[in-house]
């Protein structure tokens, strides 16, 4: 292979060198995503998912305890106990007691606050204060502390958004919409693309021209209109204007045009003579189509399926326009928009309600991306 | 087992004509070839047999039947397509049972005969394989045999073998041949551009140039008589050498002067009134030989040699630069470039045309006939 392509060691390279680039460019977001959603909701404030697996270092702030717990030692009055209290342990490295200085002395050596007044801070959390006279005061001391926390990582941020954020309602109701509008869009194209390739009928020609024509239609353009007429249809019927039924017709009318020109394109160049043998064999036009273009389509329709399904899954303009934004009918797009607006700061919430949004195509594609490269080359290739 | 009768069978597309009235008898059990140029009709005249093409007009019969609008499958044939044409997601069980699970028949029914035809056909162990898994000559097999599952009345082959590799072509032609045997009451009508195919397989050949039939006959018949120049020439390789002449003297037999120079004495009748006309003046590269004694046809030097080994085609220029004249020589006989060569043939091997490019042969028998 290296050989046929002719090229220098340096220009093989080169290539290598920027697949590489591209798929980092494209991979390390996704991982700071994925990496994101499963960290502690403090830690992901404190520092970056690339140091996600590092401790995380952070300067708290804490407060002895009153000097009521006070216990006279040794002429000495002696504040004793652990900064943590009961809670989980941390690696102290330095701490201070002024704001300005929260990092003044290594943790474990003894500080001198004046008056005769001594703090030592050890690493555990452990701390000695002593004072020649009492102390008073019902607030203790103020201690600053760097502490480094280990790397923890958690699926809460999954059940939060999942469960109570109604990620999880949302993650339905795209696939709801998304299946119906990919299988419905397929069904039809293939029908018409195998008449439009191989049946005779009047019309025929300028049936495709107008098809290729629908191509360069703005969506936005239609979206109006559509909807207009699907309210009145709606009303005559008496169906609410804003159904899944609506979606679904309108990413199915979307899809169509491209769909039957991809498809059509691909069985107009299946062999002539296959379906001419099957006509001597006395198969019909439906016989045709069913028992031999169709499973021999089965990669241009494979690939279809992974176009339609990831621009109905990502889409937010038609499902804004055609469904409700309540919770039956919220889909994925809406709601990590919503999100953004309600939980703006939260990224935990947001980074995860992300990675849920992306889990699905990213299944799609890598399970099907055989059919993803051939049906790319399915217009200039011919496929099988 | 079926006849096949065409009556003026045309076909155009618009005002393109693509057939211009084809008339053909042609009897049970025949084997016939349909060769031509490319371009000349015969693949569009074996779809209208099929019914994959409709005729503009005429009539078709099968078995006596008008077919003209009776759809493909009724009519009783099975089709050998060039690219095999095999359905590539099934096996060759399920290729050569499609038609007859179209059909719903049974079960039983459709496994004895996909059998039969695989053992007819050597590719029982190959039952279960895709086509994709299968060489050339195999999956051509397996296009022959779902044909023969099909039990048809008329079987039409379209360039089967061109597909093939020089080998398997000659195998796959034997084949062919051996299979006509097998089922002598089928009627077998194949097409090919291929004129060894038409001669080793045809009970009789239909020469077609431009959507008109040239000439219909048995093989030897079109290689010893063709009825025109064209046939002359498209049968038989190298081609036969056509030279202009004139007639010297009319009558029976004709004595021509041909541009060699020389006078040539063909034993075929011309009338009277041919006298001094102008003619071709034709004979095939294999019918000539060196001459020994003074009587000789050609002089003229030798121009180029082909060595093939068992033959060489001698090239010979006898004064006519753009006319060199052909000649197929045993391969031992030193012949040397530059060298002069007399050549003569048997009397009965020389052929002469009318203007026309017709035959004066046939002439004389349809006159002989009248």
């Amino acid at each position: 292979m290296a050989v046929t392509t002719g090229k220098s060691f340096v220009g093989r390279f080169g290539v290598h060198i920027a697949v590489l680039i591209f798929v980092a460019i494209w991979t390390v977001p996704t991982l700071g995503i994925l990496v994101s959603s499963l960290r502690d909701k403090d830690q992901i404030i404190a520092s970056g998912w690339w140091n996600s697996f590092a401790s995380s270092s952070q300067t708290e702030a804490g407060r002895l305890p009153p000097a009521s717990v006070q216990v006279e030692k040794d002429g000495k009055f002696v504040l004793e106990g652990n900064i943590f209290g009961d809670g989980a342990a941390r690696d102290i490295s330095a701490f201070g007691v002024k704001s300005a200085a929260p990092t003044q002395y290594p943790a474990g050596t003894t500080a001198e606050l004046g008056d005769g007044v001594t703090l030592q801070l050890n690493a555990d959390g452990g701390f000695v204060m002593t004072s020649p006279k009492a102390f008073e005061g019902a607030r203790g001391q103020r201690v600053y502390y760097a502490s480094s926390a280990p790397p923890k990582f958690t699926s809460d941020n999954y059940k939060t958004v999942l469960f109570s954020e109604g990620i999880g309602r949302s993650f339905m109701n795209s696939l709801t919409v998304t299946i119906p509008a990919t299988v419905i869009p397929i069904l039809i194209a293939a029908f018409a693309a195998y008449a439009l390739a191989w049946m005779r009928f009047p019309g025929r020609a300028l049936l495709i021209a107008v098809i290729i024509g629908l191509l360069v239609v703005p969506l936005q353009m239609s979206l109006i209109p559509l909807l207009k007429l699907y309210n009145g249809v709606g009303s005559f019927f008496g169906v609410p204007s804003k159904t899944y039924l609506g979606i679904w017709l309108a990413h199915t009318g979307f899809g169509l045009p491209f769909a039957i020109y991809l498809l059509r394109s691909y069985i107009a160049g299946l062999p002539r003579e296959i379906m001419e043998s099957a006509r001597i064999d006395g198969a019909s036009d439906f016989e045709i189509f069913v028992k031999i273009v169709l499973p021999l389509s089965f990669p241009v329709l494979a690939s279809f399926a992974i176009f339609q399904f990831l621009w109905v899954w990502n889409d937010l303009l038609v499902a804004m326009v055609f469904l409700g934004t309540e919770g039956d009918q919220i889909v994925l797009t809406a709601k990590l928009n919503a999100l953004l607006g309600s939980r703006g700061g939260d990224w935990e919430i947001l980074t995860t309600s992300a990675f849920v949004t992306i889990i699905v195509p990213l299944i799609v594609f890598f399970s099907l991306q055989r059919y993803f490269v051939r049906g790319l080359l399915a217009g200039s290739v011919k496929g099988g | 087992m079926a006849d096949v009768t065409l009556r003026q069978v045309k076909k155009s597309y618009g005002s393109l004509n693509i057939l211009h009235g084809i008339d053909l008898d042609i009897k049970s059990g025949e084997f016939i070839v349909f060769v031509g140029p490319s371009g000349c009709g015969k693949s569009t005249l074996l779809r209208s047999i099929a019914g994959l093409e409709e005729i503009t007009s005429g009539e078709l019969k099968i078995d006596g039947d008008v077919v003209n609008d009776v759809p493909p499958s009724k009519r009783g044939i099975a089709m050998v397509f060039q690219s095999y044409a095999l359905y590539p997601h099934m096996t060759v069980y399920d290729n050569m049972a499609f038609s007859m699970k179209i059909g719903k028949e049974s079960k039983a029914e459709i496994d004895k005969r996909v059998r039969q035809a695989a053992e007819i056909l050597q590719l029982t162990k190959y039952l279960d394989r895709l086509p994709k898994a299968m060489s050339g000559g195999q999956r051509q097999r397996v296009a022959i045999g779902r044909a023969i599952v099909r039990n048809p009345k008329v079987f039409l082959f379209d360039e089967p073998l061109s597909n093939l590799d020089a080998a398997l072509r000659v195998a796959t032609r034997i084949e062919i041949a051996k299979l006509k045997e097998s089922m002598p009451a089928t009627t077998m009508i194949y097409v090919t551009h291929d004129q060894v195919e038409a001669m080793t397989l045809a009970d009789r050949i239909v020469v077609l140039k431009e959507g008109h039939i040239e000439q219909v006959g048995t093989p030897m018949e079109l290689y010893k008589r063709p009825g025109n120049l064209f046939v002359a020439q498209f049968i038989g390789s190298p081609a036969m050498n056509i030279l202009p002449a004139t007639i010297d003297k009319s009558g029976s037999p004709t004595i021509v002067n041909h541009v060699g120079g020389r006078k040539a004495t063909v034993p075929i009748a011309t009338p009277a009134s041919a006298k001094g006309a102008s003619v071709s003046f034709g004979v095939r590269p294999e019918d000539l030989m060196i001459a020994t004694g003074a009587d000789y046809l050609f002089e003229g030097t030798v121009d180029y040699v082909e060595q093939l080994g068992e033959v060489q085609l001698v090239y010979v220029d006898i004064g006519r630069a753009d006319l060199p004249l052909v000649t197929k020589l045993p391969g031992n006989v030193e012949v040397k470039r530059g060298a002069k060569l007399r050549l003569s043939a048997n009397a009965e091997d020389l052929h002469i045309f009318d203007a026309d490019g017709h035959s004066f042969s046939l002439h004389s028998a349809e006159a002989q006939a009248a």
